[in-house]
């Protein structure tokens, strides 16, 4: 099962790599990652998607976290109401005859296309989970040649 | 000042006394100020000597060890003794040298990413990239080290950064927002705790290294004493109690007593404080004591329910918690019948071995143990030594038995004994060591003979490494792979260092020769010959339950 994981961290070289590394070493998997500053620019905040079968695992990888000195605060959404999103580029296969479909299927989400080119287009999209991933069977029809995602970010 | 004289300074004002180090290009600028500074310094032969010695200092006297090395290759060699430490939560702060900050990243001579390679064995560690820091950064990595879980710190020093004269402020105050360990039980689940005690009717305590970090021993006595529980120690936990009290069972686990491990099976609640529920202890998991609540003490919530499920989780200091619990229990169980079932237990299943064929080692350990009536240091190495040092002798206080736990470092003791006996001059200490793992820091002979630090080195040569073989003995069909060893003549090696050595062939001459080594002012390699197939038991194989043991129930 995935977890949504935020924390709080001390904005200094070497705390990504503190925390990537005690997932490496406890056997831990990171599903996604995102950082970034906060308004206080000492301090940057991560929300991490783990993936974490049993309580029992998703407990010590809090508790690890806490215990790293550059931490500051660990949060879970596991229980918590909270409202995360994702945001996605997606290239797909354009052709000018398709323009009324495909604009179809994005209205049924919050996506629209940012560049278009003779024969692709570049998507936009920002969702949750499971609109995400809804929009990515939709948008399959049309062949999606390349796919970024930032990874989820939330708040409670 | 420049960094170097005010890392000396910041050292001095944290209570520092001695480092044990090794110079190098990298931390020229420190040992030019070292030169004219007031501070013992230890010169190891290697630098892995020099972390063990910082460890063994600190395990000795509980204050933070301090060691030193230079870049690259001096910083790496201090890493198993630094994964050591951190293995066994003990304060060492390590200083390393590093190239200059401009040419960090450029496979500078003797560069490695030592902050990198040091992340995932150290409590903590630093970088220090700007000389303005210095100062708060030595505050912090002593303030880390020493509290909380306690732990190993490094600070990675740039020569730039030691050369720049900069103003020296001493920071007053240790703020860190990210780490505030909780040092007092929540009264809560103090309460159930001491519920639970009161309800018990076979309790145990199952105490581990915390009682020692925390100096929790006098709380512990009180708190068997008052409500009748026997206690076992793990590896770690070994003189947090008497070993001579009535209430204790000696060592759990792998190699511990049969009544230790029966009891903890049987038992009906396990207290257990600063211990970590290692697979050592624990044997098979899903086996591991069936009827028994279990109350953990420990300051580290991560070792809380890492391996067990537990009852009543208390996050704290194990001293503070342990005088909370004495507090809050004010009925004390009954466990009279409990305590003549573990005597029983005591009686039928005593260690034992057979005194036939060459000099037995348990013989040896139990010699040593009377001629310093128990009052010495003993450090050991790892594997059979160890295992039969913690069987054999028996600690009465704590501090006394130094030993790499966790990581199981072959090499640690003597050079930790050395750290050890400068802690302690006034302390006899004996490394019980075998003829593998002794070799394996053996230059600090030098160190030892050049700074008159005088420690006994007992020798227990089988000619083997002896726990592997006793493995492949037990579980392998004796098919003996790169297990024998050719040794060198340890009395003459011993000699040609300026140390003492004595050799011993005969069970007769065991006792003389450890009165001799304690009556030489000198470090003293004594060069046991022991059987050479002598097995240490009893054993729980690796996945079996913890009362399958096998070997010396007879």
């Amino acid at each position: 099962m995935r977890h949504t994981i935020s924390v709080l961290v001390e904005n200094k070289f070497g705390v990504l790599a503190r925390i990537a590394g005690l997932f490496s070493a406890r056997g831990y998997n990171i599903a996604s990652l995102a950082v970034s500053e906060t308004m206080d620019p000492k301090i940057s905040y991560m929300t991490i998607v783990v993936e974490a079968d049993d309580e029992k695992i998703l407990e010590q990888i809090k508790k690890q976290l806490n215990k790293l000195i550059d931490v500051i605060t660990v949060t879970d959404f596991t229980k918590k109401e909270h409202v995360d999103r994702e945001l996605i580029l997606a290239k797909v296969k354009y052709l000018a005859k398709n323009k009324a479909k495909l604009e179809g299927v994005l209205n049924k989400y919050v996506a629209k296309i940012i560049q278009h080119k003779a024969d692709s287009a570049i998507i936009e999209a920002v969702g949750e989970q499971e609109q995400i991933k809804q929009l990515l069977q939709d948008l399959g029809q049309f062949g999606i040649k390349e796919l970024v995602r930032t990874g989820r970010i939330a708040m409670a | 000042m420049t960094g170097a004289q005010i890392l000396i300074e910041c050292l001095k004002r944290e209570g520092v006394e001695v480092m044990f180090g090794y110079p190098g290009g990298a931390v020229l600028p420190i040992f030019d100020k070292l030169y004219d500074a007031d501070l013992k310094f230890i010169l190891t032969r290697h630098e892995q000597g020099a972390a063990h010695a910082a460890d063994g200092y600190a395990r000795a006297t509980g204050k933070v060890g301090v060691c030193i090395a230079t870049s690259g290759p001096g910083a790496t060699n201090l890493t198993t003794g630094i994964a050591n430490a951190c293995m066994d939560s003990i304060p060492i702060v390590a200083i390393t040298g590093q190239v200059k900050t401009f040419l960090i990243g450029n496979d500078a001579f003797q560069e490695a990413d030592v902050t990198g390679v040091t992340r995932p064995i150290t409590k903590h560690n630093y970088l220090v990239k700007d000389t303005q820091d210095l100062a708060r950064i030595i505050r912090e990595a002593f303030h880390i080290a020493s509290t909380g879980r306690p732990g190993p710190v490094l600070i990675d020093i740039p020569v730039d950064v030691q050369q720049q004269d900069i103003e020296f402020i001493w920071p007053e105050e240790v703020k860190i927002r990210g780490y505030n360990p909780t040092y007092f039980g929540h009264p809560g689940q103090i309460k159930k705790a001491a519920k639970l005690i009161t309800q018990s009717k076979k309790p145990i305590i199952y105490a581990g290294g915390g009682i020692i970090s925390s100096d929790a021993h006098q709380e512990l006595k009180e708190l068997a004493e008052k409500i009748q529980a026997p206690v076992t120690m793990t590896l770690m936990g070994l003189g947090g109690f008497p070993g001579t009290h009535e209430l204790s069972l000696g060592m759990l686990g792998m190699h511990g007593t049969a009544y230790a491990n029966h009891a903890i099976m049987e038992s009906d609640l396990i207290i257990a404080c600063g211990a970590r529920f290692d697979d050592r202890v624990t044997g098979r998991l899903d086996t591991f004591a069936p009827y028994a609540k279990i109350i953990h003490i420990d300051i580290d919530p991560a070792s809380i329910s890492k391996n067990v499920k537990v009852d009543v989780p208390i996050v704290g200091d194990a001293k503070n918690v342990l005088g909370q619990l004495l507090e809050e229990i004010k009925k004390a169980p009954d466990t009279s019948d409990w305590l003549k079932t573990v005597e029983a237990w005591k009686k039928k299943y005593p260690l034992n071995y057979k005194e036939e064929g060459k000099i037995k080692p348990q013989y040896v350990i139990e010699q040593i143990y009377e001629a310093t009536k128990g009052e010495a240091i003993i450090t050991t190495e790892v594997g059979q030594n160890q295992m039969w040092s913690a069987q054999w002798y028996k600690y009465i206080h704590p501090r006394t038995f130094i030993s790499s736990g966790g990581l199981g470092t072959m090499g640690f003791g003597f050079p930790a004994g050395m750290g050890a006996k400068v802690g302690c001059p006034d302390k006899i200490v004996f490394d019980i060591a075998g003829d593998g793992s002794i070799q394996m820091n053996i230059q600090e002979l030098a160190t030892c003979v050049c700074n008159k630090i005088n420690v006994k080195v007992a020798i227990l040569n089988n000619g083997y490494l002896g726990m592997v073989r006793q493995w492949q003995e037990l579980f392998y069909k004796k098919r003996y792979s790169q297990v024998e060893l050719y040794n060198p003549d340890f009395v003459k090696l011993a000699e040609s260092y300026g140390a003492a050595g004595i050799r011993v062939t005969k069970k007769e001459d065991v006792r003389p020769a450890i009165e001799k080594a304690l009556s030489i002012d000198n470090t003293v390699f004594i060069d046991f010959h022991i059987e050479p197939e002598e097995n240490v038991y009893p054993m729980v194989p690796t996945g079996e339950a913890i009362n399958r043991m096998i070997g010396g129930m007879a």
